[in-house]
Formats: structure tokens, C-alpha cells, sequence
């Protein structure tokens, strides 16, 4: 377990709901959800959910910090909006589900080799280092991300889109050497350490 | 709403040259020129983050990034709307404004990250952040772009997928989460044939997680696919960059997996709109397409 977990655990104690509201993207809205579900009743991945979003907010409520912390349930999260647009209660659930996932992440609970919070890796490390998505070098990332034999018969598999997206002129091999970027990056470093560095006093300090 | 003299344009990580979406970038200039509608591009945008940014990235340091858009915006391009043709990047960069106004806390945080390169924003004067199509329906009008059409896309059934983000959680002005409308009007005033009931309209393409999760982003997008065919479709249309990559390109992978045919092209409004106004082939970026949309191909070469 992570320093950091074992300051939050000493810190809240027993009320997760408490540190939830603290710390999590969001957070402050847990406590107003109804148990209606009808979120994960419209939710596109709801059969891969291991807790149905209504189950892990009241799980948090229950104090289950360990199996909410620890579940791929956030990672199935695609984005689509459909249980914000559709929550009676006006839960913005699609940001907590995120701020759930990246604050177990922070924490060192997420799930070993979960293929979405690996990926969100690659992302934002293309972004934070060249200001914007490099395609081709997150394409081949991914595909190495399970290792390097699994890389290649990942790359085999997908060489006919390569080539088509080659062909269509949808990427390009000199993508891999250089490619788009923005011009400030030593501004936009600077930005993101600060942000980064905001974020981290803001979240050990809250509520103090 | 009128037209606006210009846009403050931020095209987004996909719709840069020979980026994957280059197929919209190049119809979207050719519908931008053929509506005169004029962009002057934010110098040095940087990405919103998208949807996945968040696990690497957490809650300040992702909004910095499209507080700086909005800020370098408002530096070259004054009060003039921001427009973005990408989904994700319009809702970011809406997120950000809102949580600059509702949020103190996060506010300080991103403008304490702003403040090491010069730049800030405020609550209350930021400029307004819209989408592409906002920009059609809203100041232009589609009577308006109903009118100057000059090659009817006659004959050409299309079944209007407008997928998540174009539609939820903002969507545009007066259309409802569940049937939004106002692809189909487009396609009609394009003059061809919008499907009826599209029964997937507003359902999920799996988006970032396609990547991630492929197994279960294919499941979606044949849910999506077989709707469209159903429903009588020569080719589905899209509002999103991810939408059409996601439905366009891993028709093959799918047919593999479920012993489907699927060969169904999915083009841009950008597209529809350019060919029904003369375009070429190639200025409607139809040579962008991994499968190919014969019947626009026709129309355009006529
Ligand atoms: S839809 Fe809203 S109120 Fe209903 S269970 Fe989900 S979060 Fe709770
Ligand atoms: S936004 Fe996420 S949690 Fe909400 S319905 Fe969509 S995939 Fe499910």
C-alpha cells in the first residue's frame, strides 16, 4: 500500500463517504443519489460493471473503501453521458466515475493491468510531452503495452487498418519522428508541473 | 442568431493534416468555404485531454489544458466564439468554463497553472465555446443551407448516427437527448433521405475504450452498424471524429469475429454538405474514406 493511502486511511478513519467528498473529481454529489438506477440501466457497458454505479455509491456510503478503491467497475466507464442526462437527481456521475478511477490510481488501488487505465497512461504522457496526440506513437504503445510477442501479433493483427489508414492519408509513418506538436512545450510543461504539483497540496490538505 | 464575422477555430488533435480524421479537416474547409464561414485558427492550441486524459492526468491538471485554449484564444481572437468540429474538445473545453464559474478551488488551481506562462482566465468573461454544428443550425440556418444546395443528393438513403458527445451532456439548443433531430433535417436539406427511427441514433461507439477494451467496442459498433442496415441504409453520417473512426474502420475486424458482411461507409456532414454544393471528390475528402461512399462519388463526379 502506498504512503499516501495509508495517510488517507489514518485520516478519514472510518468515514469514506467523508474523504470521497474531499477528494474525488465531483465527490460532494455522492451523498445526493436515490438508488434509482437508473444510470447503470443506461449505462453501454452496464453488464461489465463488477458494482453497478448506484452499488458503488452505496458502497462509499457503507464505508467500502477497499472494494470500491480497488474495482475495474470505473474503468468500464466510456464516456457517453447517458447516465448524466438521464440521473433525476442531477448526479454528474460520468465525473465521479472518473475522479473514483483516477484518485485510485493516485492511491496505488487500482486494479494491476487494467487495459483503460494503462492506455490513459500512454495518452496523457503523448499529451503532457508533445502538447498534442501523436496517433501513430499511441497506436504502437498500445499495442506494445501487453509486452513485446503480444506486441507484434497485435501490430500483425491491425496492419490492414494501418495500411488503410496510410493509404487514405489518415497517418503517416513520419508521424513516429516528430510529428504534431505544439511550439510552447516548455510552457505547457511548466503549466501541467504546476497543476500537477496544485493538485497533490489540494488533495493532502483538504478539509483541514 | 446571425453569422458571425469570423470563428476562433481549435480543429482538435484528429482533424490535423493527415492526422485520422484529415478526411474532416479537408470537407470541413471545403463546407466552410462553400457556407463562407470564416476560421482563423487558435495559434498554438494544445490537446483538451479527451475523455481519457483523465486517468493519467486528474482533475486540474486536464482543465488547465483547455483553459490555455480558452485564454490563447481570447488573446488572438478577442470575444469571437471558439469553435471546435470535435466532440470532446468542445465539451472540455465547456467543462473547463464551468468549473472555472461553479468550482473557487479547481479555478485557482488552473489559473495558478495558467499564471507560470502569462496567461489567465475569468469567471463570467470567457468566450462562448461551440460546436461545429451549433454553428450550422444556429447562425446559418438549415433552410438556409437547404436553399444553395446544387447537386440534390438524390437517391442516397443515410441513417444519421449522432452518437454521445455531440448530443450529451450539453447537445445543441432544443433537441432532445433521447431524438435529436436535426441530422436528419441536414440530411434532407443535402436533399437525400434520412433514415426513419434510427434505432441507434444516440448510442455508444465504445469511444476511447475501443482502444482498451476492443472485444467490447466491437459488440457496440455492430449494434450500431446492423441498425443503420436495417433501416434500409446506403451509408450512416456522423457528427464525430471518434464516432466515425470507430464505426468505419473495425468493420472488418468485426465481420471476422461475428461472420457478418458489413461494408458500410460512414462519411461527415462536412462531406454530405460539400458534395451537395459542388464539390469535388477530392475537395469533399472522399478519397479519405477506408470504405468507400460510391453513390456520393457519383453525385460529385456527375
Ligand atoms: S440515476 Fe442518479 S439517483 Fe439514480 S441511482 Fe444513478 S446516480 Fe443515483
Ligand atoms: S458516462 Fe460512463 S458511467 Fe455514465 S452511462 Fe456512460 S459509460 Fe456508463
Amino acid at each position: 500500500m502506498s504512503d499516501m493511502n495509508q495517510a488517507m486511511v489514518q485520516k478519514y478513519r472510518s468515514n469514506f463517504l467523508k474523504e470521497v467528498e474531499a477528494n474525488v473529481e465531483e465527490g460532494t454529489w455522492v451523498k445526493m443519489c436515490m438508488q434509482c438506477g437508473v444510470c447503470s440501466g443506461s449505462c453501454p457497458l452496464g453488464p461489465h460493471w463488477e458494482h453497478p454505479q448506484q452499488e458503488l455509491f452505496m458502497m462509499i456510503r457503507a464505508g467500502k473503501r477497499e472494494e470500491v478503491l480497488s474495482s475495474s467497475s470505473m474503468w468500464m466507464c466510456t464516456s457517453c453521458y447517458n447516465c448524466i442526462a438521464r440521473c433525476p437527481r442531477g448526479l454528474p456521475i460520468t465525473h465521479i466515475m472518473h475522479g473514483l478511477a483516477s484518485y485510485a490510481k493516485r492511491l496505488g488501488l487500482a486494479p494491476k493491468n487494467q487495459p483503460t487505465s494503462k492506455f490513459g497512461d500512454i495518452f496523457w504522457d503523448s499529451i503532457a510531452k508533445n502538447g498534442r496526440v501523436n496517433e501513430l506513437k499511441i497506436g504502437v504503445s498500445l499495442y506494445f503495452m501487453n509486452g513485446f510477442s503480444q506486441g507484434i501479433k497485435n501490430a500483425l493483427a491491425s496492419r490492414e487498418l494501418g495500411m488503410a489508414m496510410m493509404k487514405t492519408k489518415r497517418m503517416s509513418p513520419t508521424e513516429y519522428f516528430g510529428g504534431h506538436k505544439c511550439k510552447d512545450l516548455s510552457g505547457i510543461a511548466k503549466m501541467l508541473k504546476k497543476a500537477k504539483e496544485f493538485e497533490a497540496e489540494h488533495i493532502t490538505k483538504f478539509g483541514e | 442568431m446571425a453569422k458571425k464575422e469570423f470563428y476562433s477555430f481549435y480543429p482538435g488533435c484528429s482533424s490535423q493534416p493527415k492526422a485520422s480524421a484529415d478526411n474532416f479537416l479537408r470537407s470541413s474547409n471545403a463546407m466552410c468555404d462553400a457556407l463562407d464561414i470564416k476560421l482563423k485558427e487558435i495559434d498554438d492550441w494544445n490537446c483538451c485531454g479527451a475523455s481519457i486524459g483523465y486517468a493519467g492526468g486528474g482533475e486540474v491538471p486536464r482543465l488547465s489544458l483547455s483553459a490555455r485554449n480558452i485564454a490563447l484564444s481570447q488573446q488572438q481572437n478577442g470575444d469571437a466564439d471558439i469553435v471546435a468540429p470535435c466532440a470532446a474538445c468542445w465539451i472540455a473545453t465547456r467543462e473547463a468554463q464551468e468549473r472555472v464559474e461553479h468550482n473557487p478551488k479547481v479555478g485557482e488551481g488552473i489559473n495558478a497553472a495558467l499564471a507560470e506562462i502569462g496567461l489567465k482566465v475569468e469567471s463570467g468573461k470567457m468566450p462562448q465555446a461551440r460546436h461545429m454544428v451549433e454553428v450550422l443550425v444556429e447562425d446559418i440556418g438549415l433552410d438556409t443551407i437547404a436553399k444553395g444546395v446544387t447537386k440534390p443528393l438524390e437517391g442516397v438513403k443515410i441513417a444519421g448516427y449522432v452518437g454521445c458527445q455531440t448530443n450529451r451532456p450539453f447537445g445543441i439548443a432544443g433537441e432532445s437527448f433521447e431524438n435529436p433531430l436535426y441530422l436528419d433535417h441536414m440530411i434532407e436539406a443535402c436533399g437525400a433521405q434520412a433514415v426513419d427511427k434510427y434505432e441507434k441514433k444516440v448510442a455508444c461507439c465504445s469511444g476511447a475504450l475501443m482502444f482498451s477494451e476492443p472485444e467490447k467496442g466491437h459488440a457496440l459498433v455492430k449494434d450500431i452498424i446492423e441498425a443503420a442496415y436495417d433501416g434500409g441504409a446506403d451509408m450512416i453520417v456522423t457528427p464525430c471524429q471518434l464516432c466515425q473512426m470507430n464505426v468505419e474502420s473495425y468493420q472488418s475486424n468485426i465481420n471476422k469475429t461475428y461472420g457478418t458482411k458489413f461494408n458500410i461507409p460512414v462519411v461527415y456532414y462536412s462531406q454530405l454538405i460539400a458534395v451537395a454544393y459542388g464539390k469535388s471528390s477530392q475537395e469533399a475528402a472522399l478519397d479519405g474514406q477506408i470504405i468507400r461512399a460510391g453513390k456520393l462519388e457519383d453525385i460529385a463526379n456527375k
